[in-house]
């Protein structure tokens, strides 16, 4: 709200985005009613179930939803910078990456992946330092983790060597 | 026994050389990532949850609220040498720091924040000690609705009182409410929203929610922008010590941030980030030199440095005697308190007198460590800064993935492809996080919710059984009628004030972590 003041508010136009958003929460609401009223459990004697919250919550989410919408109408959101679309790609992959290989070629080598994905997006080209520098800091880290402080993290065929 | 004798207790307690090393750890960590931009407090100690799980229950608390404190120290070099704050509770050091650091006085600007950290953290710390036992006696008469009630004005504080909107507070909060529903009801055992998947029947963890909101999505919104790419390290230049005129302007700001930010902590009115603007607003107003501020004020350094440190200790009140968390550091803290089967409140002052103690002694012994860690040893800490970016983030990424996978093993199968799930969950709110970022949703409140709201609804039910289904009980006692009023007025009251143009303050408060 800092940022805005009276002449610029004239100016705004519907929020396409902001719209998109009330329609997540509106259908998270109904999909939170929906999944409560069909999930069958025991008859309950008490006045209060497990099922009250879980309508009372899908229903301050609705009512959220039509706040949005209103807000989205008006344009009372704040602007947005542009945004770079392909380092967050690099990231999201790297992520997905790991976890899809994690279970197994182990922590280090999934990790090292996405450790060099994310330098990558940050403009971090030489994939030669990066990968074999991510693998290794990778490995000692599940050293001193899995070995040293006994966290179950999944051990690949590198892992198993040692 | 009287507070003295019981802190006396805990000091032996905290200078076991265990506790002491806990301690060292935590403090030192602390101060890493309040250095580091990206990363603060909240996150490591959710990061360090499932690494604790086996660890000593008071070592492992010691090093959280060592973490705590040292954050809010290390924010303060971030924001002066960077002009980037380290933390959101730094963000006001950055206006009259970096001006100092560019004068070339960036040594006195370093000092008089520690020095004014260590003196609000040790006030504020004994006021801790002497304030704890009465909020416990009072405590102790609360039942179920009082709770309730004390956590529904946790729920608007942090969500609708400060920020920019309270549109988007409420959201934020209600998205971890429905994600802290998710999984087996405490009370009777039945399954919520797990959509009929058996990893989800455990709920959410929160560790997993707050490293992706946290780490996740404060990486995808950096790498996104095409901005702060480069930003230049200010060196410490000159002298370092303090001249007779800097400990002249800053002791009364130390004590006015700390006079501030006590109370600001400990009650459930926001976190470090409120108590350093308001302290700076009124160094404004006390200051013999108001014509310095935006040019290098060393009060304008001093007095929010001093008073982020005294809230963060403020913080601990509510959460230790009360099991209310009012920021998101704290909440996670309280998840760890959890994690060793503890829950903090007033009971926990007379089942686990000796750990209670023992966490609020070390907090002065974590407040002399952090006080040399930051003064001779602050070299080593500006070397922090100068971690390339790339190296930085991928670096934080992979300890962000470590704790998640620590947190939960749990594998889900993509045909025949073994998969890690949590790594999918932490995806998934990593991109919720970004996306909630994009738009000027705060963060805090969905971790909070995620955390107090099965509380809440516990409670909630247990008050209603008492009563067999009379919503009367609810407001049966003053206390709870009061409570529940003041958590409308939280929302409200900052409501009226934006509808009439007074929101650059209340935004201007706006935090995120701390």
């Amino acid at each position: 709200m800092s940022v805005r003041d009276d002449t610029t508010t004239i100016q705004r136009r519907p929020d396409r985005a902001a719209f998109a958003i009330a329609l997540v929460l509106a259908i998270a609401s109904i999909a939170i009613a929906w999944s409560t009223y069909h999930a069958g459990g025991m008859a309950s004697t008490q006045p209060v179930g497990p099922k009250t919250v879980p309508y009372i919550v899908a229903a301050c989410l609705f009512g959220l939803a039509l706040w949005t919408a209103a807000e989205a109408w008006r344009g009372d959101f704040p602007e947005r910078e542009e945004q770079q679309t392909a380092p967050i790609l690099w990231v999201v992959g790297g992520l997905i990456v790991q976890m899809l290989t994690i279970k197994t070629v182990g922590f280090s080598l999934a990790t090292a992946l996405m450790f060099t994905a994310t330098a990558y997006a940050f403009n971090e080209r030489r994939i030669w330092l990066t990968l074999p520098f991510g693998l290794v800091f990778c490995f000692l880290v599940w050293l001193a983790f899995a070995r040293g402080l006994q966290l179950s993290l999944p051990a690949g065929p590198l892992e198993r060597l040692f | 026994m009287n507070t003295f004798e019981l802190l006396g207790q805990g000091l032996l307690t905290a200078l076991q050389w265990s506790n002491l090393l806990y301690a060292l750890i935590g403090v030192t960590l602390g101060t890493a990532v309040g250095v580091l931009p990206g990363i603060g407090p909240a996150l490591t100690v959710a990061l360090l949850l499932p690494v604790t799980y086996r660890l000593d229950p008071a070592g492992s608390l010691i090093m959280f609220a060592g973490i705590y404190y040292g954050g809010m120290y290390g924010g303060s070099t971030t924001s002066i040498l960077l002009n980037t704050p380290g933390e959101s509770a730094s963000i006001v050091t950055a206006l009259e720091g970096n001006k100092m650091a560019r004068q070339g006085r960036g040594g006195p600007a370093l000092a008089t924040a520690a020095i004014g950290s260590f003196i609000a953290g040790l006030v504020a710390t004994l006021g801790l000690a002497f304030i704890a036992p009465w909020v416990v006696q009072f405590a102790l008469s609360f039942g179920p609705s009082e709770y309730f009630a004390l956590m529904l004005l946790a729920f608007m504080t942090v969500s609708a009182a400060f920020g920019e909107s309270t549109l988007r507070g409420l959201t934020a909060l209600f998205i971890g409410l429905a994600l802290g529903l998710i999984g087996i009801d405490q009370l009777t055992g039945q399954t919520r929203l797990a959509m009929g998947t058996p990893n989800l029947f455990d709920g959410i963890s929160v560790t997993t929610l707050a490293v992706a909101l946290f780490a996740i999505g404060e990486t995808i919104a950096v790498v996104a922008s095409r901005t702060s790419m480069d930003e230049k390290v200010e060196a410490v230049k000159g002298s370092v010590w303090m001249t007779k005129e800097d400990w002249r302007r800053s002791w009364k700001s130390w004590l006015r941030g700390t006079a501030i930010g006590f109370p600001i902590g400990a009650m459930p009115a926001g976190g470090a980030d409120v108590s350093s603007f308001l302290s700076y607003s009124a160094e404004k107003q006390f200051s013999k030199h108001p014509e310095e501020f935006g040019k290098g004020a060393i009060e304008g350094v001093a007095g929010p440095e001093a008073a982020n440190n005294a809230s963060a200790a403020g913080t601990l009140v509510p959460l230790l005697t009360l099991g209310l968390p009012t920021t998101a550091t704290a909440a996670i803290m309280l998840a760890g308190f959890q994690q060793f089967g503890l829950q903090p409140g007033p009971l926990l002052f007379v089942s686990n007198a000796t750990l209670v103690w023992g966490l609020i002694a070390s907090l002065l012994v974590a407040n002399f460590m952090l006080l040399v860690l930051n003064l001779p040893l602050i070299g080593l800490w500006v070397r922090l800064l100068t971690i390339p970016r790339p190296w930085l983030y991928a670096g934080i990424l992979t300890f962000a993935t470590l704790g998640t996978i620590g947190a939960s093993a749990s594998t889900f199968m993509v045909g025949p492809l073994p998969t890690s799930f949590e790594l999918g969950l932490l995806l998934l709110f990593g991109v919720l996080g970004y996306m909630l970022r994009r738009f000027g949703y705060p963060i805090a409140p969905v971790v909070v919710g995620l955390i107090l709201g099965p509380m809440a609804e516990r409670s909630l039910r247990q008050a209603l059984q008492i009563s067999q289904g009379d919503p009367t009980v609810l407001v049966h006692s003053w206390i709870s009628i009061v409570l529940i009023l003041l958590a409308f007025a939280a929302v409200l009251v900052p409501m009226i004030l934006r509808a009439r143009g007074k929101g650059q303050m209340l935004a201007a408060m706006a935090g995120d972590e701390d």
